[in-house]
């Protein structure tokens, strides 16, 4: 099956056009869903042990030989890098979202605020999953099994401080892999999702220190750009949170 | 506020209020306050032709051109922040907001000068600098209520800039003086996280959520509507809100839904009269 299909390239200039576009919001996401679809033919057939280019790219969720879980190749990997963010934050939310003293640790108002981004993580990881097992069927991610050190949800600094960091590597780890992919419809979606998470972030920098929202330590004050991380980067922090040994070496990389 | 109702006029342009000013001088210097406001109406109906010609000689899609888009669109934000730094209003302000004001307007005005050296450092040349409107700054006689305009800018920015990155997929990395070589796609996402921090901030100070919920005061302008409006539940063909959709057992609500994505604003929406083209002039 693989032998049949077309280069990657051919695929895109076609299947672009559209977007450029955009107004017309059915023709949009069938688009997306279209290039989604051929995008995962493609990255199935790359991992066929026929392939002559890169025979080793693994796919997502596979078991690489230090026995890591892989988060895959190309777009798949990329969609799994941000599935297993999600997974973490939205694991870290739900837990304290379910705090019995949450309103009297947090506040009334924050303790409301932060049920409402418990939801969004929520959201953004059901959905990473609902995409994935549509795109790219059998390369889905398994549960990840969160960790945190002892009393991360005792008090309200630890909570807070451990919602910044999510929050801010969430946000430069968007910002580092946007580069890494190549469906523009999946670019759009990972631009919705990015905002969302810097909103988060600034709302939690304000909670901790106010107006720190963007503050120089985040945002370089010359250039005025947030930072951006790359998969290496992130997962060297993220893995502190997460039981399994994760692998994002072939993330973005494409036959 | 004022604000909304010039808004609300410069929707409605008269076309033959061009040819009337041009060929009546003589009335123009005896302008009531009514046909004032109707001389800032034509305003934007110069806008078309402005955004056609800072794009000239590019093609959409053209990286250059999605550059100069945002650089028009940070020129005019950053401008804003100079005129509120520089309002008779802004010592009304807590000495916080001020400083939020101010570290806002630090990062638009470094966003002005990136943007310049990646147009320039992929080959083109910088659209002319463009201002916020001083009539409808005028209009804004309150600290609070340049608050408002700044809440809409920076939600339009971030709406602008998630509905161009498609767009430049695949870009060479760019090496500038003084900053270093950066990938402009990367760039691009860098400073869009930054104007969603900004748009956060702004709400927050404003006792509204952080994120578009639909229900804040401003959420039902222009800015949150479009082809695709903020209240989108459906993402890349999957409903986020049915019952079962994305999670066994979990029906979300439309509010949280909406809120955890952001979504694009197309060129034509964002210089739209009645969004961020109804804010730019002389």
């Amino acid at each position: 099956m693989s032998d049949n299909l077309q280069p990657r390239g051919s695929d895109d200039a076609t299947f672009a056009q559209p977007l450029y576009t955009p107004i017309k919001r059915r023709s949009f996401f069938m688009y997306a869903g279209a290039t989604a679809g051929a995008s995962a033919l493609v990255l199935a057939g790359c991992s066929k042990d026929s392939d002559p280019v890169k025979p080793n790219l693994p796919t997502g969720n596979s078991t690489t030989a230090d026995g890591s879980i892989s988060l895959g190749s190309g777009d798949v990997g990329v969609l799994n890098y941000a599935y297993a963010l999600e997974q973490l934050e939205a694991d870290f939310y739900s837990k304290v979202a379910a705090l019995s003293n949450g309103a009297s640790l947090l506040g009334a108002t924050e303790f409301a605020y932060f049920q409402q981004v418990a939801k969004h993580e929520a959201i953004h990881r059901d959905f990473f999953k609902a995409a994935l097992t549509r795109d790219a069927a059998g390369q889905v991610l398994r549960n990840l099994t969160p960790k945190y050190p002892a009393g991360t949800f005792d008090s309200k600094t630890t909570i807070l401080a451990t919602a910044k960091a999510f929050e801010d590597l969430g946000v430069a780890a968007y910002n580092g892999a946007g580069k890494l992919i190549k469906t523009p419809a999946y670019l759009v979606i990972a631009g919705q999702i990015v905002s969302v998470e810097a909103r988060h972030a600034a709302y939690i920098r304000d909670l901790i220190t106010p107006g720190s929202f963007a503050a120089d330590d985040q945002v370089a004050a010359a250039s005025g750009l947030d930072m951006a991380m790359t998969p290496k980067e992130v997962l060297n922090t993220a893995q502190n949170f997460i039981t399994e040994k994760l692998s994002g070496d072939s993330i973005g990389v494409n036959a | 506020m004022n604000f909304f109702n010039i808004i609300n006029q410069l929707a409605e342009v008269d076309p033959d209020v061009m040819g009337r000013l041009d060929t009546r001088r003589s009335v123009f210097n005896s302008l009531t306050s009514m046909s004032k406001r109707a001389a800032m109406a034509a305003g934007p109906a110069l806008l078309a032709s402005f955004f056609t010609k800072a794009y000239a000689g590019t093609t959409a899609g053209d990286p250059k051109e999605v550059f100069n888009y945002a650089l028009t669109l940070e020129y005019l934000e950053a401008d804003f922040y100079n005129k509120m730094i520089a309002s008779p209003y802004f010592s009304t302000a807590s000495a916080a907001a001020q400083a939020a004001i101010r570290q806002i307007s630090k990062h638009e005005t470094a966003h002005v000068n990136l943007l310049k050296a990646v147009v320039t450092g992929i080959g083109g040349t910088p659209t002319p600098a463009v201002t916020f409107k001083s009539a409808t700054f005028a209009s804004l006689t309150s600290f609070a209520a340049q608050l408002q305009v700044a809440q809409l800018l920076e939600d339009t920015g971030v709406r602008a800039y998630k509905g161009r990155a498609g767009d430049l997929l695949g870009l060479a990395d760019v090496t500038i003086t003084g900053i270093g070589t950066i990938n402009p796609l990367q760039s691009a996402l860098q400073i869009h996280s930054v104007e969603a921090r900004h748009a956060a901030h702004i709400r927050y100070m404003r006792n509204q959520t952080p994120w578009i919920t639909g229900t804040g005061d401003l959420d039902s302008q222009p800015h949150y509507t479009g082809a695709i409006p903020e209240s989108n539940t459906t993402q890349s063909n999957v409903n986020l809100i049915a019952a079962n959709s994305i999670t066994p057992n979990t029906t979300y609500s439309a509010a949280d839904a909406a809120a955890s994505f952001d979504e694009i604003l197309t060129p034509a929406e964002v210089t739209d009269n009645s969004r961020a083209g109804g804010l730019i002039g002389a």
